[in-house]
């Protein structure tokens, strides 16, 4: 039955139907959804591994194992994991291996818009790119059979309009797999230099036999319009164009981008007039045909930044733009920000409160570099946080030692801040680290991690205790603080700070927005005693603002939290 | 011919919940249809967009300037916000709830008055109504996205069952009720 699904939801549907039996991810957005909707089918194992290396270590030893595996990153998480990847090239699979990287141009959730078909490329792995939430479905269940066809991990490549758009899909059954035997190859799996060299080559004639197949194969096709324009394109973008020219003019839709065809390009370019290159961020294909001696156009017309859509290729490409109507006033802007009760909130205040430089990381609380709380001097990728500082200091030394902190996540930590942290212990500098332990990996929507307790289906599983974990690495400070008591997060920062050793602050309350956390009855504004000081306001929280001059509190919004009120002076909270 | 609707509001507000019924029930109309949502950091109290867009064929995922034949939009500012996108003969529908965003918070803007007055005097059609008290009269300030959709109803050519039909669908069962009752005060108030 048809239905409509999330690009993700589909993705996980191809997964379960090829008979995927192993699939290990990192959240991070817009992946996430593809390992949480296939871990609702009992057939196929699902986890959250502790980061994105790890991940595709695991899915690969299933897929030698004899079983087909999966794994899902965003495309910053394709860096991590990038190490197997490229030697998993030269091993090649014993099952099926697929690999699902979401891009995310435009930068909705990200801190960059790097192009992943970078990756696809060095690796020298095969990419497909669907362009919709059927091509997602349609796609993984070839992806295996190309895996398993070619010797080859595959990598689906999504992005935010693929993974987050949901359109029509008809699933169908599983097809379970026999276990493929698992047979001790030295020569192929062992990559040491003399094995390895001798697997490069194999992995060039790889390539060149899907180059081959890239010319015939139905994930590349073209749909002959009007022979003024030939598009080349794919994904989103292929939607886009479709959009603004339906079928004025022709289009080579590619939906295998690693490696590109090349007698396909010449034989549609050779069909039309004029060619133009539309692909969102880097210009991979129009290199490819510039390589190829075609004269065409791409990023002399459209950006290499940020998302296209249909009215940007109309205004670059020379179509008329819809006309529409402007209030022409600036409105303010609604930037996200921290929940109301975020626990993150009173941990920043105190940091602003006592001016120090504050490492960042990525996740929920890189919300604290916004206004008013402004606490956060940097945020680089998952885990730099607790590395960064430990240079920091050691290139300013004292001067920076007490006035200097990382902040990092509990997910975040367990992904790569650990490592930065035993290196902290092992090279010894005087460096202070919260650890922001909210109980939950926060920004992608809520996955479970090794310190939660819970794993991917909500079930018990091992949990990784903080303060013995950074007591064995060397650390005799270690202190909890509840970010709820302004009064005993400034205490232990500045003792910590003052410390003449290293030490850990792990600053520990769940999310508040996980089901199991008790609200309290929202806080009222006394207007008799409130004088409109604004002591509140500093703290950022959406559910105050003021009305009338005085303090008015939002009941919709408020938890009853309490940091306000240990704001307020005049009792009015 | 493709139909566009824009779904805006802050995040948290239940757009999701309203873009899950619609996309459901043009579906059942035998539609193509697609639906893009916004996931990730700025769900976390920033402005949102769900795009709903449905016809005989559908590409893009996405509406642009200029498209959108409605926009519901979950407060006020929101509406004023996006409606660039609206086509020059489009309608919005809006909830007349204001939540401050953050430089109104802090002080460093005003929040805009009158914006209703000056969505009208474009010459687009709007439909301002109090969702808010309309959701809480049903029994839970959470069902504002009901109301919206029974408002929205209106303007489409399909039979009132149907919207029920599809919110039984879409709605876990102990919460049909409240919302079949928040979208016939949509639908129905003056």
């Amino acid at each position: 039955m048809k239905q409509l699904m999330l690009g993700n939801k589909a993705f996980a549907r191809g997964l379960y139907e090829a008979g995927c039996c192993v699939a290990s991810s990192y959240p991070g957005t817009p992946s996430t959804e593809v390992t949480e909707e296939a871990a609702k089918y009992d057939e196929i194992y699902c986890e959250w591994a502790p980061n994105e290396k790890v991940a595709m270590e695991v899915a690969f030893g299933a897929s030698l194992a004899g079983k087909r595996s999966f794994c899902g990153m965003k495309h910053v998480g394709l860096n991590v994991a990038a190490d197997p990847l490229y030697t998993c090239s030269y091993t090649g699979v014993n099952a099926g291996l697929v690999i699902c990287v979401a891009d995310d141009p435009g930068m909705h959730s990200s801190q960059n818009e790097q192009d992943s078909r970078h990756h696809a490329i060095a690796s020298k792995v095969p990419m497909l790119e669907p362009a919709d939430s059927a091509e997602a479905y349609e796609y993984v269940k070839k992806a295996y059979e190309l895996s398993e066809t070619f010797d080859t991990p595959v990598i689906i490549k999504m992005c935010t309009r693929v993974a987050h758009s949901q359109s029509i899909v008809e699933p169908g059954e599983r097809v379970e797999p026999e276990r493929k035997p698992y047979e001790k190859n030295i020569g192929k799996y062992v990559m040491m230099p003399g094995n390895a060299i001798r697997r490069h080559p194999v992995v060039e004639e790889r390539m060149e036999k899907l180059t081959e197949y890239a010319e015939t194969c139905d994930f590349n096709r073209v749909e002959m319009g009007g022979t003024k324009l030939g598009i080349i394109t794919s994904s989103t973008s292929y939607q886009y164009a479709k959009e603004v020219f339906g079928d004025s003019a022709s289009i080579l839709k590619l939906g295998m981008v690693n490696p590109l065809p090349v007698k396909k390009i010449l034989d549609f370019a050779a069909k039309v007039e004029k060619l133009v290159v539309i692909e969102e961020l880097d210009p991979i294909i129009e290199n490819h045909c510039r390589q190829l001696g075609l004269s065409v156009s791409g990023k002399d017309l459209l950006p290499i930044t940020g998302e296209f859509s249909q009215s940007l290729l109309a205004q670059k490409l020379g179509v008329e733009p819809k006309e529409y109507k402007s209030l022409g006033e600036p409105l303010p802007a609604r930037p996200p920000v921290m929940c109301a009760g975020c626990p993150h909130r009173g941990l920043f205040y105190t940091l602003a409160k006592n001016k120090v430089t504050v490492l960042g990381d990525i996740g929920c609380y890189t919300l604290g570099a916004v206004a008013p709380l402004s606490a956060m001097d940097m945020t680089l990728c998952m885990g730099a946080s607790v590395s960064a500082i430990h240079g920091f200091n050691k290139a300013v030394g004292q001067e920076s030692e007490g006035k200097t902190v990382a902040v990092i996540g509990d997910s975040t930590f367990m992904h790569s801040g650990m490592t930065g942290l035993a290196n902290i212990a092992y090279n010894q500098s005087n460096s202070t680290v919260i650890i922001l332990d909210n109980s939950i990996t926060g920004m992608t929507g809520h996955q479970q991690n090794p310190t939660t307790g819970y794993n991917i289906k909500g079930d018990p599983a091992g949990k990784i205790d903080l303060e013995a974990l950074c007591k064995a690495m060397g650390f005799a400070r270690v202190v909890v603080v509840d970010p709820y008591d302004l009064a005993q997060c400034d205490k232990v920062l500045k003792e910590e700070l003052a410390a003449p050793e290293p030490s850990v602050i792990i600053s520990r309350r769940p999310c508040v927005l996980l089901k199991y956390v008790k609200h309290n009855a929202p806080l009222k504004v006394d207007t008799e005693k409130c004088i409109g000081c604004k002591s509140c306001m500093r703290l950022g929280c959406p559910a105050i603002s003021i009305k009338d001059g005085k303090a008015a509190i939002d009941a919709t919004l408020c938890v009853g939290c309490g940091v306000c009120e240990q704001l307020c002076r005049f009792d009015a909270l | 011919m493709t139909k566009n609707v824009m779904i805006v509001g802050v995040g948290g507000q239940g757009s999701l919940l309203a873009s899950k019924l619609l996309g459901y029930l043009l579906l059942t109309e035998g539609y193509d249809v697609k639906v893009s949502e916004v996931h990730g950091m700025s769900q976390r109290g920033g402005s949102v967009v769900t795009y709903v867009r449905f016809g005989e064929k559908v590409y893009s995922p996405i509406i642009d300037k200029g498209e959108a034949d409605f926009i519901v939009s979950f407060e006020k500012l929101e509406a004023a916000r996006y409606v660039e996108y609206l086509k020059t003969d489009g309608r919005i529908v809006v909830n007349t709830q204001e939540i401050d965003p953050m430089p109104v918070i802090t002080g460093a803007a005003g929040y805009p008055e009158d914006l209703i007055e000056k969505l009208k005097a474009l010459g687009v059609a709007v439909d301002a109504l109090d969702c808010l008290s309309l959701a809480e009269e049903a029994g839970s300030a959470k069902a504002v996205n009901l109301v919206l959709m029974g408002r929205l109803s209106r303007y489409f050519d399909i039979p009132e069952e149907k919207w029920l039909m599809a919110i039984e669908k879409c709605v876990p069962a102990k919460f049909v009720d409240l919302n079949r009752k928040a979208f016939a005060l949509g639908r129905d108030s003056e």
